[in-house]
């Protein structure tokens, strides 16, 4: 990985100080893919009818920001938490609770603008609380510990009617109007998407080489040292929750507003399980691995229907592939479709020289 | 036990009252007052059995869990599609033979042939990459989940209990005293309590197993050092992969258990891995007493919670989870 940033900073023409710090910080902006990618999701309402737009493009950025979160705390601080997906439903459960709906008897009939800092506020706290008693072990622990905290939010939901309305859920779910937009139209939607996860992943690109990722990537590589160096392990693991549990809120205030309901279906295990799956497959060791990931996933989910049927298969079997897909992940890759796509790349390209001595320049 | 005493003399004191208190209630004659507060005796002894017996249940998915992790330091969750396998195989053979026992036996077979061969061709390949191997069974639960809605759909089934089994039995507590001073016995369903003590058989089999035998050392110290073991000449493979069998065959037995008390249907494999998740991180991983204590925990706050506090039993649960987790990590019988 730094190999290669190092490779794209010597690209660069000798410019002002300014220029190279902003490279620097931002390798992307001297990445012609990276433009083009950018140009192509910024005219996609052109391109794309609103199938597309919401139903591919739009849910993949909302899961690719779920699983941003999920990647933020395994590439960076090497923590698997399964609750992301519960974070996030946690968050749409109050934007629901809190906001307008049309459960008149649970929802709490707050302005939209009132309702989503507060969800958001509660996700964190609910997140970072959760994340406080999982790093209170280690390692392979936290999985089993944050797979027990998303199930049992998912068995709470489904039988708690106070708040939660039950198996049913709370439907019609109202999605915010200002400035004389109906923002849950179309393209307006998916630019409010865009603009969300661009901002995460903005957010976390810059945080993992901020002195504060830094120092979590010091506590993911060695804990004990980074304690004798004077860091509170803890307390940067617990910060990375908090962080990651606001992202994953984010992501699911989009995704009640996308779906207009909630229940406890969108909170399943199986969905906690398949944000998993989108950061593994997509890799975790960058911010971009999520939404290739979510990107796939989504394509798999609407399209392996049709595609397995032309096949003479049973349509059904989407969860198969998915699984199987996951597996073969797993098994040849360790760094999902990014490793796979830059191992590739290393083997056709001639090894670039120098780059030893520009990573020390 | 007398070293935890003397360690902690408050927390012994609330234990021995907790179970004081427990023990009152169960076998003595409420008085009026209670029973208009907290409703009636037959209620409380139901669900108190009902939490043990499940405890029972929960101890055989545990079980195996807590082994195949101290062993090999594999966190199965793929655990639950074992569960749910061995009770659609334990229903298809008791439907084809009509033999409950039959079904026991085969469903144990069939399971822990499964598990040797995920142990011989998944987990060797990976040994010492723990997030890795997660990752793999995580993959594995998908794929099994998926193949076995498509064999089985999504009905409920529900295994046949054998004759000799059912129906009630009269057990020596009281519930109420009528009007005129006959006691009134409570009556429960023998099959839950047989079941209740062949778990507790298994678990006394498997403590012994391990504590008095040979092979039962050799686990216990790849518990503690598997690397050393490895380097005195055992074959460490070897006993992966009879470990390895045998949660994965206890996990197939608590599935036919499963399946003749409650049912077996999709989504059954999600609830018995999180039960085990729970039994474990309260009991402490990789110990066999500590699945047996958690499971009793998490069955008495579950049917307890149920019946009391329908609507947030499952915060009971998680509660007892939360504080274990907060007062001792290692979880509560762990050595560590």
């Amino acid at each position: 990985m730094s190999l290669i940033q190092g490779a794209q900073l010597q690209a660069t023409q000798p410019g002002s100080a300014v220029r190279r710090a902003i490279a620097r910080a931002w390798p992307e902006l001297n990445s012609p893919a990276a433009w083009l990618v950018a140009l192509i999701l910024v005219i996609m309402p052109l391109i794309a009818n609103g199938f597309f737009l919401i139903e591919i493009f739009a849910t993949t950025l909302i899961l690719g920001v779920i699983a941003l979160s999920l990647m933020f705390l395994a590439g960076y601080g090497g923590m698997v938490s399964l609750m992301q997906l519960t974070i996030a439903g946690f968050a749409g459960y109050m934007v629901a609770v809190i906001g307008v709906s049309g459960n008149a008897n649970i929802s709490m009939g707050w302005p939209w603008w009132l309702a989503t800092p507060m969800a958001l506020a509660l996700a964190t706290v609910f997140g970072t609380l959760g994340g406080a008693l999982a790093v209170r072990t280690e390692g392979i622990y936290t999985i089993m510990i944050t797979l027990a905290i998303g199930a049992a939010f998912y068995y709470f939901t489904n039988q708690n009617w106070a708040i939660f309305n039950g198996h049913t859920g709370i439907n019609t779910v109202a999605t915010p109007h200002f400035l004389g937009v109906n923002w849950r139209s179309d393209i307006p939607f998916y630019y409010l998407t865009l603009g969300v996860a661009a901002v995460c992943y903005f957010a976390v690109q810059y945080l993992s080489r901020a002195p504060f990722g830094l120092a979590l990537q010091g506590v993911r590589d060695n804990p004990r040292r980074m304690a004798a160096l004077g860091f509170n392990v803890n307390a940067h693991r617990v910060a990375a929750y908090a962080i990651a549990s606001f992202i994953a809120g984010l992501g699911g205030v989009l995704q009640v507003w996308n779906y207009r309901q909630i229940s406890p279906g969108s909170v399943s295990v199986g969905a906690c399980i398949d944000i998993l799956i989108i950061a593994v497959v997509g890799g975790i060791t960058r911010p971009i691995g999520p939404f290739i990931g979510a990107f796939i996933f989504v394509m798999l989910r609407t399209f392996a229907l049709d595609f397995l049927v032309k096949f003479g298969l049973d349509g059904n079997r989407f969860r198969l592939l998915i699984g199987l897909g996951f597996l073969a992940i797993v098994f040849w890759s360790s760094d999902g479709v990014v490793g796979l796509w830059e191992s590739w790349r290393r083997r056709n390209a001639p090894a670039p020289t120098g780059t030893n001595g520009s990573r020390h320049g | 036990m007398s070293r935890f005493i003397e360690r902690h003399p408050a927390w012994a004191l609330i234990t021995i009252i907790a179970i004081a208190v427990l023990l009152w209630l169960v076998v003595a004659v409420w008085p009026p007052g209670l029973e208009a507060a907290i409703g009636r005796k037959r209620v409380f002894l139901n669900a108190v059995l009902n939490g043990i017996t499940l405890g029972g249940l929960y101890f055989l998915v545990a079980s195996g869990f807590t082994l195949i992790f101290g062993l090999m330091r594999n966190v199965n969750l793929a655990h639950g599609s074992l569960y749910l396998f061995g009770g659609y195989v334990g229903y298809a053979i008791s439907v084809w033979t009509g033999s409950w026992v039959l079904s026991f036996v085969v469903a144990f077979l069939a399971v822990a042939l499964v598990g040797v061969v995920l142990q011989i061709l998944v987990f060797r390949r990976m040994e010492g990459q723990d997030l890795r191997q997660t990752m793999v069974t995580i993959g594995l639960s998908i794929v099994f989940a998926d193949l076995m809605l498509w064999a089985f759909g999504g009905d409920f089934y529900q295994i046949q209990t054998p004759n000799w089994l059912v129906g009630p039995i009269q057990l020596p507590l009281i519930t109420a005293v009528k009007s005129f001073g006959d006691p009134v016995y409570l009556q429960y369903p023998l099959v839950r309590l047989v079941i209740f003590v062949a778990s507790v058989v298994i678990g006394v089999a498997m403590w012994l197993a391990l504590n008095r035998t040979r092979v039962g050392m050799i686990v216990r110290a790849g518990v503690d050092d598997r690397d050393i073991l490895a380097a005195t000449g055992v074959r460490i493979q070897l006993v992966f992969v009879l470990v390895f069998a045998l949660g994965a065959g206890l996990a197939g037995i608590a599935g036919v258990v499963g399946g003749t008390f409650q049912s077996i249907s999709p989504g059954e494999d999600t609830r018995f891995l999180l039960a085990s998740l729970v039994v474990v991180i309260v009991g402490g991983m990789g110990s066999i007493p500590g699945a047996a204590l958690g499971a009793v925990i998490i069955g008495l706050a579950e049917q307890l919670g149920s019946v009391y506090i329908p609507t947030y039993a499952i915060v009971v649960t998680f509660l007892i989870m939360v504080l274990v987790l907060a007062l001792r990590p290692q979880g509560l019988l762990a050595r560590r």
